[in-house]
């Protein structure tokens, strides 16, 4: 069934147990995802490291199973890597997924998400959380303490 | 109970559309508050028209232009006759639903409130039927204030209360819907505007969800303004009607301006033409308001008071059925429901719900449906919706809880 090509089983069992749920406190920066039309919100909670690389980073939302297996797996790839490689990636996989190439070996585990070049209507769902991602690491780290900018 | 045969079986047959396959099945077409389908003679009429009479109307001196004239002027007489308007000059053709209700919020509340005076509505309303008023609010310094949605999966407004509210607040406007396009609940508009003009309150009727589905009679009603969308009644997309008591009408100044709405010109300035020309800047959706006509013809052929029972039976049923569901949340009231029903199933969210129906050639539609206050008040980000018209079938309600129940398995909800 074509729809088993959207809902990979990879896709469908980060949606029910999706990974690196939760908050982070300051300073950990914190960015919003939230699609109007159709009600998918993420909050996406980033803590850099030294030499530049993320060290932490967990979200929290609602969304529709897409949208949280796509944010589930890139906290997954990019928990640990330099922000250059990060936002290197994020690039690759809009452009995978938008143009007429595959997504290739160097997107890993969010090639399972390739389903979503047959359902253009569902390119929103699986990009939400990495323009979260986008717009958290080109904030300034927040205050080490009290309330963290609000994104 | 009284046997009855569903008018699907004398009807389905006159709507093309509905007979063909998406995704391998037969189509499921149970979007119908989003927009319904058009039968044959809606989509010939609208072909024979600009076949042999299309011409601009209201300007021109040669036949064509004159036969054009005769059948958008017939369009506006048919339409008042649907309403059971007093006087076919109480009928502005627009663009639809949204667009009726801009032009009142523009041309009577925006020029008639003051400051501390009161727009009242309900927390059910469609954006289009809130964000109008909001505007206005902000323009004249009134104040919007919202009749509350009760129950727990919103049950609708307690109606009760609206006459001490009226007596309680300085009230100017009342608008409200007839049906919820989210909760599928009905309000009593006669009711309703009976009480309004008690205390001389101006009342605005959004009649997007009824006026394919039940019988409406504005004299009856006793509604000051009414609103209605024709794709959402058989008819073409942009085309809607605005009805107004003439009066109110008369007083207000036009919402657009330009050609075919005015009296005299000069350099200087310029005269307005009486209701409803006043009202049709620009040459007007001629061919949608024939379609429109046509469309109502359909429609009163076949008796809205037999569309209104076989949409609540299919609505009822359609309730009773995702009732058996482990884990459904259906929102609105359980009694005196339209032909509506939006749910929530498990965990599933609404976007992969009606994705995963739509492989099964099943149409739904899955998001807030232009009520985001509501949703968030019931604590939901989006719900799927199933609506249904008088050529559904119980054979596709069957199909709608197949579609789900494997969903669940699908989702593991």
């Amino acid at each position: 069934m074509e729809l088993d090509e959207l809902y990979q089983s990879m896709i469908l069992d980060h949606a029910r147990r999706p990974r690196n749920f939760g908050e982070l406190a300051p300073p950990a920066v914190r960015s919003e995802g939230y699609n109007p039309a159709c009600g998918d919100q993420i909050t996406l909670y980033v803590r850099k490291g030294q030499n530049d690389t993320i060290e932490e980073l967990r979200f929290t939302g609602q969304a529709c199973a897409i949208c949280m297996a796509s944010a589930s797996l890139m906290t997954v790839q990019i928990k640990g890597k330099p922000v250059r490689e990060a936002l290197r990636l994020e690039r690759e996989f809009i452009r995978s997924l938008t143009g007429p190439d595959d997504l290739g070996p160097a997107l890993g585990n969010l090639r399972a998400l390739a389903g979503v070049k047959r359902f253009p209507q569902r390119l929103k769902c699986a990009t939400l959380s990495w323009h979260a991602l986008e717009e958290a690491l080109n904030q300034p780290a927040g205050p080490s303490e009290g309330g963290g900018p609000q994104g | 109970m009284v046997n009855r045969a569903f008018l699907s079986d004398r009807t389905r047959q006159d709507f093309p559309i509905l007979h063909q396959s998406v995704n391998g099945h037969p189509l499921v077409y149970l979007d119908n508050a989003a927009s319904t389908q058009r039968p044959g003679c809606v989509i010939e009429e609208i072909s024979r028209y600009y076949r042999e009479d299309h011409a601009n109307v209201h300007r021109g001196l040669h036949a064509l232009s004159t036969r054009a004239t005769q059948l958008y002027e017939a369009a506006r007489t048919r339409v008042a006759r649907f309403l059971n308007a007093a006087q076919p000059a109480s009928i502005v053709f627009t663009r639809g639903t949204t667009e009726s209700i801009n032009l009142v919020a523009a041309s009577w509340v925006t020029a008639r409130l003051r400051p501390g005076e009161v727009i009242l509505t309900t927390e059910m309303e469609h954006h289009a039927n809130l964000i109008p008023w909001q505007i206005a609010a902000q323009r004249t310094g009134a104040q919007l204030k919202f009749l509350p949605v009760t129950g727990e999966d919103g049950a609708g407004v307690d109606w009760d209360r609206l006459e001490r509210l009226l007596d309680e607040l300085p009230v100017r406007f009342l608008a409200f819907t007839h049906i919820s396009n989210s909760l599928g609940c009905v309000n009593p508009i006669a009711r309703i505007c009976q009480a309004a003009k008690k205390v001389g309150v101006i009342t605005l009727v959004d009649a997007a969800q009824s006026a394919g589905h039940s019988p409406l009679d504005v004299q009856a009603i006793d509604c000051d303004f009414l609103a209605f969308s024709g794709h959402k009644c058989c008819g073409p997309t942009g085309i809607g009607v605005l009805y107004g008591k003439s009066h109110l009408l008369e007083q207000m100044e036009p919402y657009q301006v330009g050609g075919e709405m005015i009296s005299s010109v000069t350099y200087e300035r310029a005269e307005w033409k009486p209701a409803p020309h006043r009202f049709e800047a620009g040459t007007p959706h001629i061919a949608g308001a024939i379609g429109l006509a046509k469309a109502l013809d359909y429609l009163d052929r076949l008796g809205r008071p037999a569309i209104e029972s076989n949409d609540h039976l299919l609505g009822r049923l359609a309730y009773e059925r995702l009732r058996e569901l482990p884990g459904i949340r259906i929102l609105g009231p359980r009694q005196d429901r339209a032909g509506i029903v939006s749910f929530q199933l498990g965990r599933i969210h609404a976007h992969d719900l009606v994705a995963y129906a739509d492989q099964f050639g099943v149409a739904l539609r899955g998001g807030h449906h232009c009520t985001q206050p509501l949703m968030r008040k019931l604590g939901l980000s989006a719900s799927a919706r199933a609506s249904f018209y008088f050529y559904n079938t119980t054979e596709e309600i069957d199909r709608l809880l197949n579609t789900l129940r494997s969903a669940a398995d699908y989702f593991g909800a």
